[in-house]
């Protein structure tokens, strides 16, 4: 009695950070890792719930081969200086799978420390391509797609399912619609199989896009990729139709979106743009949106599904491997599929989650379509 | 050649809105030598007046030509009377402090006029009516110049010179001309200095408002922003022109317009903005008045 109480005041003395070994091995670690506060809260504090509703599941139902699994939350505001003192301070604590972290910045600079440790890592919103493709991280996993998930398809649509082959590629020059649009034009340059007939950027706002829209008829093309927002979009689109092109327009989710129908009316017919895939169908979104209003009272917010999923898959791993062990999780994770919120997933060699991605939609009398 | 034709009207029909915009700039600026920075707000609240009023009356079923006439009439006078009433409110109590004091009350409005559409309206994109229809025998030209690119041109031609003959030939014209060369000497011949001043930012409004109108049923839509782009370019217009010249205005928006549609069309539409800029400062170095802008000579 007396020396257990010395051992709790010793804990109690260190802090929470110091656990005592002995208990360690009685308990799965899931850190869970990314901003809790800060401008960017909004886009961590969802994975926190997702992690507690998750692991409540699991321990009621007697937790992974008899051992219950414990959270370790460690924000790291977004930021990448914060986020190694983070991961140490989790490593210290004797992690054994983190779910994390949240900004792509930040989870690029904690990956190498858990990696040292043979820690594996999920992050349900880190979208940065590198992460995976890169090679460099081979304990990184994630349950969302890369930001050139979307340029995959839309190139993959227009080349192989329409069988196009001149394409111009335009853009808002901002970072989003950029980013997409020379990932888009690299894919077709790669592919072989088509041409960008142009790249250009748009100033977003300008009074009107007709010269833009005559070089586009001018150089060609086919088919317009866009990478950007709806306000430039639906300017676009309106202008091509009014000088009687009918080239076909595929864009991204930032055109997703019911104002660009709205604005663009009737020229907004045929046009593609590319979405998540829609999730809200499957049971287990619903039963996980439904527990989060249970418990918390409130929608859940961004990334909790991938959240939830990524959560469910670390221990679902952890349970097949009957170990904690970083190769043999990863092992897991690539061999078992497990069914999430997003959809049944399992994970290639480099980490990208196969099943989740983007989808194709058109416009069909006012509405978005999935093309099947 | 037929690519060149494109480009050519594409650059007269932003020309043509960088006009209408760049005259309310030029003539407060010629009468009272203030930047009336809130003008941009005032095109931008002229396209929603013509959004509200052209929704309702579609509603009502009312002939497209009447709505197009009524919303342009409604877009002109409402804009009138805000171009009024901020000179009113935020100008004229400043006049006789130094220049800078009256320059930052129009940059306060303008950021006031802007938040005000925000709250009162919405920050989403409207869909604007399409109030110019295709005409049938615009059809077998539809693909290289639109009906609305024709109906701007006409439009922005007859208000320039609608305008040219008020100034020239009118009473109040007149008295904007004398105001402009030395408002002191006009004071002490009869005439009303505020009136003129207050009939001033009525007219640019107004035409601002019919700009307005017509873009943002060019391009199908508005938001409480257009305004500050558009204004910033027709600013840019009228400086080129030479700011506090009208036919300077008018020549400073054409060529402007057709700058940015040329540079689009024949490098690369990233550069659009730095052509515009670049043949602004070469203008000003070259001719700092500005194109048509007569050099000020310092009163003794």
């Amino acid at each position: 009695m007396k020396k257990s109480m010395a051992k709790s005041l010793l804990v109690a003395a260190l802090g929470f950070g110091l656990t005592v070994p002995a208990f360690a091995a009685d308990t799965i670690k899931l850190g869970v890792a990314g901003a809790h506060s800060g401008d960017l809260a909004s886009y961590g504090l969802p994975s926190v719930n997702a992690a507690k509703l998750v692991v409540d599941q699991v321990n009621a139902k007697g937790g992974i081969d008899g051992k219950q699994v414990e959270l370790l939350i460690e924000d790291d505001v977004c930021k990448p200086e914060v986020a190694t003192n983070t991961a140490t301070k989790l490593v210290s604590d004797g992690v054994h799978v983190v779910l994390g972290h949240i900004c792509s910045g930040a989870t690029k600079a904690a990956l190498p420390i858990y990696n040292n440790a043979g820690v594996v890592v999920m992050s349900p919103s880190a979208t940065n391509p590198a992460l995976t493709q890169s090679g460099d991280y081979p304990n990184f996993y994630r349950t969302i797609a890369s930001d050139d998930a979307q340029a995959r398809t839309e190139v993959d649509f227009a080349l192989g399912t329409l069988g196009l082959t001149k394409i111009a590629v335009i853009h808002d020059k901002g970072d989003y619609g950029k980013g997409l649009a020379e990932f888009a034009k690299t894919f077709i340059e790669k592919s072989g199989k088509g041409e960008v007939t142009l790249f250009e950027g748009v100033t977003p706002g300008a009074v009107d896009y007709s010269a833009v829209v005559q070089k586009i008829k001018r150089s060609g093309a086919e088919a317009v990729i866009f990478g950007g927002y709806h306000p430039e979009a639906s300017k676009i689109i309106t202008q091509m139709r009014k000088k009687r092109m009918d080239t076909i327009f595929i864009s991204d989710d930032g055109v997703k979106d019911d104002t660009f129908i709205k604005v663009a009316g009737k020229y907004a017919e045929g046009v593609y743009a590319t979405g998540p895939k829609d999730t809200s169908s499957n049971p287990l979104s619903k039963e996980a949106v439904e527990a989060h209003k249970k418990t918390f009272g409130s929608d859940p917010g961004a990334f909790f599904e991938n959240a939830y999923s990524a959560a469910l898959a670390l221990l679902n791993a952890v349970d097949q491997a009957d170990s904690t062990d970083m190769a043999k999780v990863r092992a897991a994770l690539q061999s078992s599929d497990v069914a999430t919120p997003v959809g049944t997933i399992r994970f290639d060699e480099i980490g990208d989650a196969v099943g989740v991605g983007f989808a194709m939609y058109q416009v069909k009398d006012g509405q978005y379509v999935e093309v099947k | 050649m037929e690519y060149f034709i494109e480009l050519f009207f594409s650059g007269l029909t932003r020309g043509s809105i960088y006009a209408l915009i760049a005259l309310g700039y030029t003539m407060v600026y010629g009468i009272i030598g203030l930047i009336n920075f809130a003008h941009g707000e005032i095109y931008m609240i002229g396209a929603f007046t013509s959004f509200i009023v052209a929704t309702v009356l579609s509603i009502y079923g009312f002939p497209l030509l009447s709505i197009v006439l009524l919303a342009g009439l409604a877009a002109a006078v409402w804009s009138a009377s805000y171009g009024f009433t901020i000179e009113r409110i935020a100008y004229r109590p400043l006049r006789q402090a130094p220049r800078l004091s009256a320059l930052i009350s129009a940059i306060g409005m303008s950021i006031f006029l802007q938040n005000y559409v925000l709250l009162a309206q919405t920050s989403d994109f409207q869909p604007f009516p399409e109030l110019i229809p295709d005409f049938d025998f615009m059809e077998p030209y539809a693909h290289v110049v639109g009906s609305s690119d024709i109906v701007i041109l006409l439009t922005t031609a007859v208000s320039m010179i609608a305008l040219t003959l008020l100034i020239k030939f009118s009473r109040v014209g007149k008295a904007m001309r004398a105001t402009s060369q030395d408002r002191t000497m006009a004071m002490l011949v009869g005439i009303n200095v505020n009136n003129v001043i207050s009939m001033t930012f009525i007219i640019g409004s107004a035409l601002a408002a019919i700009g307005g109108m017509l873009i943002a049923s060019h391009i199908g839509q508005i938001n409480f922003f257009i305004g500050f782009i558009a204004g910033i370019k027709a600013f840019t217009a009228a400086v080129l022109g030479g700011i506090g010249s009208i036919p300077g205005a008018v020549l400073g928006g054409f060529v402007l317009g057709l700058t940015e549609s040329f540079a689009t069309g024949y490098v690369s539409s990233d550069y659009e903005d730095v052509f515009a800029f670049s043949l602004l400062v070469l203008i000003l170095i070259f001719k700092p008045a500005g194109l048509l802008g007569r050099e000020e000579t310092q009163k003794v």
